[in-house]
């Protein structure tokens, strides 16, 4: 008697936010019931979903947001160290995005602006505690920074553009996002 | 009998000093193009219409079609080139779709959605271009210029007013507007104009417009821009 066939491990996946809204995490629960099917085939490490703050070995990672700052490099460089396909999910990590309107500004005028100048605020000066990530001069897609192994455009991604790409991705089919759920908008 | 070429292995009837794009177009076949447009001479600058001709790497809008020739479009190979002149375009200009007015009714993005383009690949320039909101009725928004010439032809050749030009080489090279300010709102410029309506991208926009209709319910939101091309065409 031939031993029964060992359950298919699951696929471990990490997800996190860099310059981003969470709009891209929302519309990945906006795969609703999906949910179900989901957690048969795969585990969340670092997400925040779980709550767990580093990214351990994984198969699958899912990065939305541009970087903006030393943090997020640094956090994107972990990801893409421990994470066997890496996705730029959304329109800010793909192309910086709405962080990125930034670009054409100064830096300090920009950070002048929020913390000197607004109406309303007493001696305001702009904060340089040693903890504070320091922003960088301008906003970068993620694939300015790290190899990036496939894009999933659109702000957000709808939930079944979301769902179809990690389903092909997870059956070892080529992603692909046929006509209609392909948006950048 | 009428002379005809191959294109993708179909035959193309055309008639002498046809286009391969005209005549392709005329019999069914899509060939993409942004600068293109059948009320003005080629312009050839965006090359989306690029096919190989005779083993030749041409643009389609300004190719003569010529009896017997062997026309591929349609291929992996023509269309992977196509998708890099989108990602070009896309990088150099600062095309940021959810912000844009004209997302769902532009040509640049829904040739993006037709060419599967999902990254524009490359290192943005995240060029400076500043916004004219002069006007009282338009609003030219520079960030989205590809170049295309089609205002500058249209307010020159059809409105008789040459509000708009190129200026610049190379990465310098920028539309500008015809008055000593600079301002759209120093010109004759009115929105009914023909250039106010022939941007193909979302530069030149009317005013308090907006989102009227919304995001999803646009053009090549329920359309190919391939199949409306063609639609087009017939009628």
């Amino acid at each position: 008697m031939s031993p029964a066939p060992a359950p298919a491990r699951k696929l471990r996946v990490a997800t996190t936010s860099l310059a981003g809204c969470f709009g891209c995490h929302m519309s990945f629960l906006d795969i609703d019931e999906h949910l179900f099917e989901l957690v048969e085939l795969v585990e969340f490490d670092r997400s925040p979903l779980t709550d767990i703050k580093d990214v351990g070995p994984c198969d699958i990672g899912l990065i939305e947001g541009g970087v903006c700052n030393a943090e997020n490099v640094h956090v994107l460089r972990e990801f893409r160290r421990h994470c066997k396909t890496l996705i730029a999910l959304g329109a800010c990590a793909v192309n910086g995005g709405l962080p990125a309107q930034r670009n054409h500004l100064p830096l300090s005028e920009c950070l002048r602006e929020v913390y000197q100048f607004r109406p309303g605020l007493d001696n305001g000066q702009i904060p340089n505690d040693p903890e504070l990530p320091l922003p960088l001069d301008k906003v970068r897609p993620i694939h300015e920074v790290v190899r990036v192994d496939y894009f999933l455009p659109g702000c957000p991604p709808s939930g079944p553009a979301i769902w179809k790409f990690l389903t092909d991705l997870i059956a070892g089919r080529t992603p692909r996002l046929a006509n209609g759920l392909l948006h950048y908008d | 009998m009428t002379k005809q070429f191959l294109l993708d292995g179909q035959p193309v009837p055309f008639e002498d000093g046809q286009t391969i794009l005209e005549a392709a177009r005329k019999a069914g076949h899509y060939i993409p193009s942004l600068c293109w447009h059948q009320d003005f001479p080629p312009h050839g600058s965006c090359k989306l219409c690029i096919v190989k001709a005779a083993g030749r790497h041409v643009s389609a809008c300004a190719t003569p079609a010529k009896e017997g020739w062997e026309v591929e479009s349609n291929t992996p190979e023509m269309n992977g080139e196509r998708r890099g002149l989108l990602q070009m375009l896309f990088v150099e200009g600062n095309h940021f779709c959810p912000s844009c007015e004209k997302s769902g009714n532009c040509e640049l993005q829904a040739l993006g959605y037709e060419y599967e383009m999902l990254t524009p690949r490359f290192r943005h320039f995240f060029p400076e271009r500043p916004v004219d909101a002069s006007h009282p009725d338009m609003l030219l928004d520079f960030n989205r210029c590809i170049f295309c010439e089609l205002c500058v032809r249209a307010s020159r050749d059809v409105d008789g007013k040459s509000v708009f030009a190129l200026t610049g080489r190379g990465i310098h090279k920028h539309l500008t507007v015809n008055a000593e300010s600079g301002r759209l709102a120093d010109t004759d410029f009115s929105k009914d104009d023909l250039a106010a309506r022939i941007c193909p991208v979302g530069v030149i926009l009317p005013k308090g417009r907006g989102f009227t209709v919304p995001i999803g319910e646009r053009t090549f939101d329920t359309e190919t821009i391939r199949s409306r091309t063609l639609k087009e065409e017939k009628s």
